[in-house]
């Protein structure tokens, strides 16, 4: 997530955190570094001049606290530009006083609105409302059997017209539907379609107008370059936009758009989406987002989803993991809960950029070797509670027993073993210094 | 856009004094970051421009830029830009890209295009993961009028692609266009079933595939760049088709995967229409990038 702009930065503060006092060429250093760095991440160019302005205004302007180096400072100012640059606070979703809820959905072609109005769904039937979907996009071949197909894995319903009818007819239909049957929120789900397209814009402000919806968010690819900010300003002038999703975070996409669309049109970032699955959807915090960009790490989002995926009592689990990490008491039961984590949450990197400390990490390479990842998982799992606590104890007749249990060989077990003490070892040393990529590489012993 | 109305409005009556400055070079380099060329490939073709003018080879603001619009169609032109087809039918293009860019939608229009060059085309849906997408891919397939090889969704890619090549074989189709799933978040299974599919056409045709086509979504900023280095990384791509054009997105980008990786810049995309794909004209396509853009307010 925005990995090149946090990499970025923090080389940027690496530097600057030597450093006794800063002078006036120090901060325009700095300043060009992260110019180059927001531009890189696609961050549109007049926001990004807007903000370094502010940023050096302040940087020189301001006094030096006493509790703060220079650079502390420099970091505090970005930091609090880059919560401010990203809304502010937190906007929760708006919800009708009478149901149903109506939310419509829209944005260019391929941003993912189909997927993401599944998401929306499930997120919002895990909070106890009940969704139906609503399939307005009768343009895309097959969008409608998208639709159904995404509404039948997260288990919602999803009322169609298939294609004959006008949207706008349909969007009536459904919402009188979705009265009729008490539905609580409906989540309509429209054609993509270019802002430049302007038949297909009053066809946008058609549906609208029949659906009149609480919340109008425009669905928005990371990926975007410049143009994000022309995009969502025409969206927002032609049609209207009460806010923004955020998809496709989890592509190495550096995510500038998100920078940008806030700053330009004043709307908040509801929720980004971070993964395929339809359980990949996060509400969007802006300070949490600038503590991820300048790498502070993220713990209470870590936690929350956690806390989703996993039971209370395994979010109990990683909290107390994560401390026996810093106190280099790591051992082999929280190393394989770690690998079958990778299959339940996500992907192990994701999880582990929340985490303070690894997100000095600059990219796994796209690889965490899978078939490695089950080898590893087969040889904890052939050892007793007692060796998995208390590595040291396993000896070379254990090693054969536990290699004949996992059906591998007695070098694989003792490779895991060798990959389970480096990375115990690294983890200790984790609060006191910056890994680097190869350090954490060769931890997990799973990297290609 | 009124900000940038300015800044462009600006830029043209730099362009037209007479004696250049270091403020045009600075606006030269924001009109092509704000194209989406990126910040350093457009510093880097700034300071060749510098360069230039230092040695005297251009005097006036209008000569640079006429220079720097002629560096960057030279670079786009560079290699052949041709579509290649097979000495022996069949043709195998296979489509890749991430998903949303219009790998479906763009196969429709080559097909399209095909079949009104008089060929046989056959559409292979070896996109087996998108929910929908087989579907998609039967009524483009139905729209055009070219048939469609297809197994159930979750079936193995590579064994469709490999049914398709066969099927034209035995039935006399001579291109074969397989479209392919498009997720980017299990990359690694991505791409080992890409190369999966490539190895598979191969050993059924006795070749490579004769076109191996990214394709790229014209709004896309930087991380095209890392999508071109992906896919390159796992098979050779040997060609990209921008598509989305007809916005307000220059597609910019493809100038620093041009200057990185060589890969030509073979298509563009349109519009929505079955009609709407063309051959990329890099001189078209470069002066796109210094139009002002003018709708929005």
């Amino acid at each position: 997530m925005l990995k090149g702009l946090t990499d970025k930065l923090q080389g940027i503060f690496w530097k600057l955190r030597g450093k006794a006092r800063l002078t006036e060429e120090d901060v325009d250093r700095a300043l060009r570094e992260i110019r180059l760095s927001l531009l890189e991440a696609d961050v549109n160019l007049r926001v990004a001049k807007d903000f370094l302005e502010r940023v050096r205004e302040r940087a020189i302007g301001e006094e030096v606290l006493k509790s703060f180096t220079p650079a502390q400072q420099v970091i505090k100012i970005v930091y609090e530009e880059l919560v401010k640059l990203l809304g502010g606070q937190h906007e929760p979703l708006k919800f009708s006083h009478t149901p149903p809820t109506i939310i419509m959905l829209m944005g260019l072609q391929g941003t993912g609105k189909t997927t993401t109005a599944g998401k929306v769904g499930l997120w919002l039937k895990r909070r106890g409302h009940r969704v139906l979907l609503l399939a307005c996009d009768v343009r895309r071949p097959a969008a409608v059997e998208q639709l159904v197909q995404v509404g039948r894995q997260a288990e919602l319903d999803v009322f169609e017209m298939g294609i004959r009818e006008k949207p706008e007819r349909i969007a009536e239909h459904g919402i009188k539907h979705a009265k009729d049957k008490g539905y609580g929120v409906v989540i309509a789900d429209t054609g993509g379609r270019l802002h430049t397209d302007e038949e297909m814009m009053q066809e946008l402000r058609r549906v609208k107008e029949a659906l009149n919806p609480n919340e109008a968010l425009l669905v928005v690819d990371a990926m975007m370059g410049q143009d994000a900010v022309n995009a969502a300003r025409q969206f927002d002038s032609e049609v209207g936009v009460t806010g923004f999703i955020l998809s496709k975070v989890d592509s190495d996409a550096r995510g500038g758009a998100v920078l940008s669309i806030r700053a330009v049109t004043g709307k908040p970032v509801k929720f980004i989406g971070t993964g395929e699955r339809l359980t990949d959807l996060d509400v969007f915090h802006p300070d949490r987002m600038a503590e991820r960009i300048l790498g502070m790490g993220d713990i209470r989002t870590l936690l929350e989803r956690a806390e989703e995926a996993l039971s209370q009592e395994e979010a109990r689990k990683l909290a107390q993991m994560e401390k026996r990490m810093r106190e280099g008491k790591f051992n082999l039961q929280d190393m394989l809960e770690q690998l079958q984590r990778l299959k339940a949450t996500g992907p192990f990197d994701q999880l582990l950029k929340l985490l303070p400390g690894f997100s000095g990490l600059r990219q796994l390479p796209f690889a965490i070797d899978e078939r490695r990842l089950k080898q590893f998982e087969a040889i904890i799992l052939s050892m007793t509670p007692e060796e998995r606590l208390n590595p040291d104890i396993i000896d070379g007749s254990r090693k054969r027993r536990i290699a004949r249990g996992s059906g591998t060989t007695v070098q694989e077990v003792n490779m895991l073993l060798k990959q389970f003490k480096m990375m115990r070892e690294m983890l200790k040393r984790l609060s006191k210094a910056k890994l680097s990529d190869e350090d954490l590489l060769r931890m997990l012993g799973v990297g290609r | 856009m009124r900000l940038f109305r300015g800044m462009l409005n600006k830029l043209k009556q730099l362009f037209r004094r007479e004696r250049i400055s270091e403020e045009l070079f600075l606006e030269l380099e924001e009109t092509l970051v704000l194209a989406d060329v990126g910040i350093h490939t457009a510093e880097k073709l700034v300071s060749r421009l510098k360069e230039a003018v230092r040695k005297g080879n251009c005097r006036t603001g209008d000569e640079a830029i006429e220079l720097l619009k002629r560096t960057l169609v030279e670079l786009l032109n560079a290699g052949g830009r041709n579509l290649n087809f097979g000495p022996i039918p069949p043709t195998v293009w296979l489509i890749i890209g991430v998903n949303g860019t219009g790998k479906t939608t763009t196969i429709a229009k080559l097909a399209w295009r095909l079949k009104r060059e008089g060929r046989k085309p056959l559409l292979v849906a070896a996109d087996t993961f998108r929910a929908a997408a087989i579907e998609q891919l039967k009524l483009l397939g139905e729209r055009v009028g070219a048939p469609v090889i297809a197994h159930a969704i979750g079936a193995d890619a590579a064994a469709v692609a490999y049914d398709g090549v066969e099927a034209a074989k035995a039935r006399g189709y001579d291109v074969v266009l397989i479209d392919t799933a498009g997720r980017m978040h299990t990359r690694y299974n991505l791409l080992q079933e890409l190369q999966k599919i490539w190895r598979v056409v191969g050993r059924s045709l006795g070749r490579p595939p004769d076109e191996t086509l990214l394709v790229i979504d014209a709004s896309t900023g930087q991380n095209a760049i890392a999508q071109a280095a992906t896919f390159s990384s796992a098979i050779p791509v040997t060609g990209i088709i921008l598509t989305k054009l007809d916005g307000t997105a220059k597609g910019g980008v493809v100038v620093a995967i041009k200057d990185q990786t060589q890969i030509p810049i073979k298509l563009v995309g349109v519009g929505e229409s079955l009609d709407a794909i063309e051959n990329f004209d890099p001189k078209e396509f470069v002066e796109g990038l210094f139009e002002e853009v003018t709708d929005s307010g």
